[in-house]
């Protein structure tokens, strides 16, 4: 049976730079990095040193307290560089890549004919587990959980976000393969959301094995974790898997070639790009290597791994993250606009009509990172629940993280919410309030009070 | 604006820590932001946000109150001519007349709220917040244009210090600032704020008060005008167009309307809360109606809705987003209870013809209660679910 979900509230950006789809291959990767920091519920614990070689597919690091769960390295060559933060908080591993990978052997098997623990065993010892992430809290999932269900998002309807539909375009052997072996992790069901508005490729809609759901509406209707609401909402002691469908082909290699194959399209995407299209790269790549001579040069530029809403600003010599599948460069503000709050501002984008800009409906934005304002205490109601499409109430939420009301937060859904989900919530506000961090404190809150 | 910018960045230093005027920082602050919007950027969470900020929002409720400031001065030369027996002035007249009477309320209410705002703001160290741009117009237009200006005075500091800053400033009040300057009015001096003399500016101290016209339209009512010589006196379209006595923005409903036009459309105020506002007090003027026992009951819903401060109410005051029910489902429920409550007070008790101030202040109380509830049966949704599994 599958479910269509209508989804109203929420807005499409319409931003300069969408990546025409062309696939290029980007230039070989001079390093690339392993960033801990991204990889949340976990306490890394290293098992290489600097001056170590390693192969595609060797251990770089481990969660300390779930041995099982390792990190590995996305290209053969040299450990460079262990950079470190306040108390020698691990922050980036460095790798100096080698002009040709050698990969490290991992069996090659059929995963229809293994058990959930040899396909979990493949998936842990190869460091493609990673990729899998739990709800509630928005981690790492934990080996030893039995999901309630496993939920891939087929489409991301982020501003400039690649297109998946062109990304995974003659790939449905490698795609069904991996679905295969997600398949054996749960005994629930496994829900691929496709877009209901365009007609999805065949990759995504010949799946064997899986509930196919049609997905409508502006975005965030591609967040798993709203689509998840709609579908099958998660409950207190609940959990639910989630995994992107880039990292599902790379689940399919491994059991079919044997390898941990980390290579990824990306799309460069963003107002300062020369020519935004797709390019074939690696895990973990440095920027530079990605957008070398195709950005202006010009202008401050902020170099964005992931997209505009969720992505962070890692700067041109810093590396592509391990979730993300795009890279933003948008121009980086920072002037003063005189009474730049009573000019007429057709330049400015807003969900309010408050700006003449509604006078052009279509017109595509070039915005700059300003914040447009100083932050202020919650004064507009009714904003957020624009742009918000899941029945939880976004304020009433926030504030009991505020004052960390752990009975509230848990009465109110935050169970069933990610900072991604109220990215656009924080797009719009006009007390430009810090919503995804609070969210994300308010996630760390309750899952240090249930452990 | 490089000049401006420059003797900003000259000047910074001596506000900014270890400067000589370090405490005076909020006032510099507040003064640099006022002239440009700051460049900072995003350091946290999504890299792009919407133009807009608070200051956009208050700039734009104010450009909505212009209409009914516009009119009201009119009206208030207007009314003066018409009670002096006058009825040839000019519109030009009429308009100088009033601007001369309200401009200086205007200023009175700003420059006294400001200043507060400015006070606590050193002592408490806060960034000056834009709240009192809206508030700072509101006061004046809920006012009769005779009241003496150190009753403006008064009244202002007391809102601002009790209706807000005892709260923590703008977005924390309970009360809507405004309407709390209305109200301590209206119970400190009852008879400056009721009666039939101070609704036209320069009669009620010159003596030559004209018994041709007296006191508001509901005022008339409540003193048990006749309903035939009521409608004659004040058409249902005089009503509307606002060419009636009353309070400086209030009796235009033209007015009203237009800037609802302004606050609908930017998506500035809440359309659930102004159309129920209008629905409850319809319904409830229709209730009454049903009944007819005195002149109040017998009025039309419909008149009922463009007479004293109701529309002014239901547009500007009562949508303020802070004080009225922030769910929206609530919203519905804050505001139809608004109209209601307001016209049944009005008609029940002709001791308070201004229905609107008390109806809103009231449901201002209610709405976290209002929203208490809705944001419980969310909370039992959820509970419904873990249940059903179970």
């Amino acid at each position: 049976m599958s479910n269509q979900v209508k989804i109203k509230k929420g807005i499409d950006l319409k931003l300069k730079g969408t990546p025409e789809k062309v696939l290029a291959t980007a230039h070989q990767p001079s390093t690339v990095s392993i960033k801990p920091t991204e990889f949340l519920g976990v306490t890394p614990k290293l098992v290489v040193k600097q001056g170590d070689r390693v192969k595609a597919g060797s251990p770089v690091f481990t969660d300390k307290y779930n041995e099982r769960i390792t990190f590995t390295s996305p290209v053969s060559g040299e450990i460079i560089e262990i950079k470190r933060g306040e108390k020698r908080k691990l922050l980036e591993i460095i790798i100096k890549a080698d002009a040709e990978s050698v990969y490290e052997n991992f069996s090659v098997s059929d995963p229809k004919t293994l058990s959930r623990e040899q396909v979990m065993d493949a998936l842990l010892k190869s460091g493609i587990w990673p990729f899998m992430k739990q709800r509630p809290f928005d981690i790492v999932a934990n080996p030893t959980d039995y999901p309630k269900a496993i939920f891939i998002s087929s489409f991301d309807s982020a501003p400039l976000a690649p297109d998946n539909d062109f990304v995974l375009h003659g790939q449905g052997d490698v795609f069904q393969t991996g679905l295969d072996a997600i398949c054996k992790l749960t005994e629930g069901k496994v829900h691929l959301n496709v877009r209901g508005d365009e007609k999805p490729t065949g990759v995504f809609t010949n799946s064997k094995g899986v509930q196919i759901n049609k997905i409508y509406g502006p975005h965030p209707a591609g967040n798993v974790g709203v689509q998840i609401h709609h579908i099958a909402p998660i409950n207190k002691g609940e959990v639910v898997w989630t995994i992107k469908p880039q990292d599902i082909l790379t689940i399919g290699r491994l059991f079919k070639s044997g390898k941990y194959d980390a290579s990824r399209i990306v799309a460069v995407s963003g107002a300062c790009v020369k020519t935004p299209k797709y390019f074939k790269t690696i895990q973990g790549v440095k920027l530079s290597d990605l957008v070398k001579d195709n950005y202006i040069a010009e202008t401050p530029t902020r170099f964005i791994s992931g997209n505009i809403l969720t992505g962070s600003n890692v700067g041109l010599e810093g590396y592509l993250g391990f979730y993300d599948y795009q890279v933003t460069l948008i121009p980086e503000g920072g002037n003063d606009e005189f009474f730049g709050w009573l000019a007429p501002g057709f330049n400015k984008f807003s969900l309010s009509r408050t700006f003449f800009s509604w006078l052009m409906p279509s017109k595509e934005y070039n915005l700059n990172t300003n914040l447009n304002g100083e932050a202020r205490a919650f004064v507009m109601s009714g904003e957020y629940e624009k742009v918000f499409p899941m029945d939880v109430y976004p304020v009433h939420l926030l504030k009991s993280i505020l004052i960390e009301d752990v009975e509230a937060m848990e009465k109110l859904g935050i169970y069933e919410v990610a900072p991604e989900d109220f990215a656009l919530c924080e797009v719009v506000c006009t007390s430009k309030i810090p919503v995804q961090s609070i969210v994300r404190k308010g996630l760390d809150i309750v899952k240090k009070e249930c452990s | 604006m490089k000049p401006l910018r420059s003797i900003l960045n000259s000047i910074k230093p001596h506000f900014e820590k270890g400067g000589k005027l370090e405490k005076f920082w909020p006032v510099y602050d507040g003064f640099e932001t006022f002239l440009f919007v700051p460049g900072h950027t995003t350091h946290s969470g999504a890299h792009i946000r919407d133009g807009i900020d608070l200051k956009r929002v208050m700039i734009t409720v104010v450009f909505a109150m212009i209409p009914a400031l516009l009119f009201g001065m009119w009206n208030t030369g207007y009314q003066h001519y018409l009670a002096q027996g006058i009825t040839d002035s000019t519109h030009m007249q009429n308009f100088l007349f009033g601007l001369v009477k309200v401009m200086p309320i205007v200023v009175i209410s700003y420059a006294v709220g400001l200043g507060v705002e400015f006070l606590f703001c050193i002592i408490k160290k806060h960034t000056i917040n834009e709240g009192f741009l809206v508030s700072g117009m509101l006061i004046p237009l809920a006012l009769p244009a005779d009241i003496p200006l150190w009753m403006v005075a008064v009244a202002t500091v007391f809102a601002v210090v009790i209706g807000k800053e005892v709260f923590g400033g703008t977005g924390m009040n309970i009360l809507n600032v405004a309407l709390t300057a209305r109200a301590f009015l209206f119970f400190a001096y009852p008879t400056m704020m009721s009666g039939n003399a101070v609704w036209h500016a320069d009669t009620a101290f010159s003596g030559k008060v004209d018994a041709v016209t007296g006191a508001t339209a509901l005022g008339d009512a409540a003193s048990k005008m006749p309903i035939e010589e009521f409608t004659s006196k004040y058409s249902i379209l005089d009503s509307f167009i606002g060419t009636i006595p009353g309070s400086i923005g209030e009796t235009s409903t033209l007015a009203c309307l237009i800037g609802a036009a302004i606050l609908l459309y930017t998506g500035v105020a809440s359309w659930r809360v102004m159309l129920s506002v209008f629905a409850g007090g319809y319904v409830m003027g229709f209730i009454f109606n049903l009944f007819g026992v005195n002149t109040l009951m017998q009025i039309s819903p419909l008149q009922h809705l463009f007479l004293g401060g109701f529309a002014f109410g239901a547009v500007f005051m009562a949508t303020d987003p802070v004080t009225a029910a922030q769910t929206n489902t609530g919203k519905y429920i804050y505001g139809f209870f608004v109209g209601f409550f307001a016209i049944l007070i009005r008609v029940f008790n002709p001791a308070y013809p201004e229905g609107v101030m008390m109806a809103i202040l009231f449901m201002n109380v209610m709405a976290p209660l209002i929203d208490h509830y809705v944001v419980q049966a969310n909370v039992s949704r959820r509970l419904k679910r873990v249940n059903i599994k179970a």
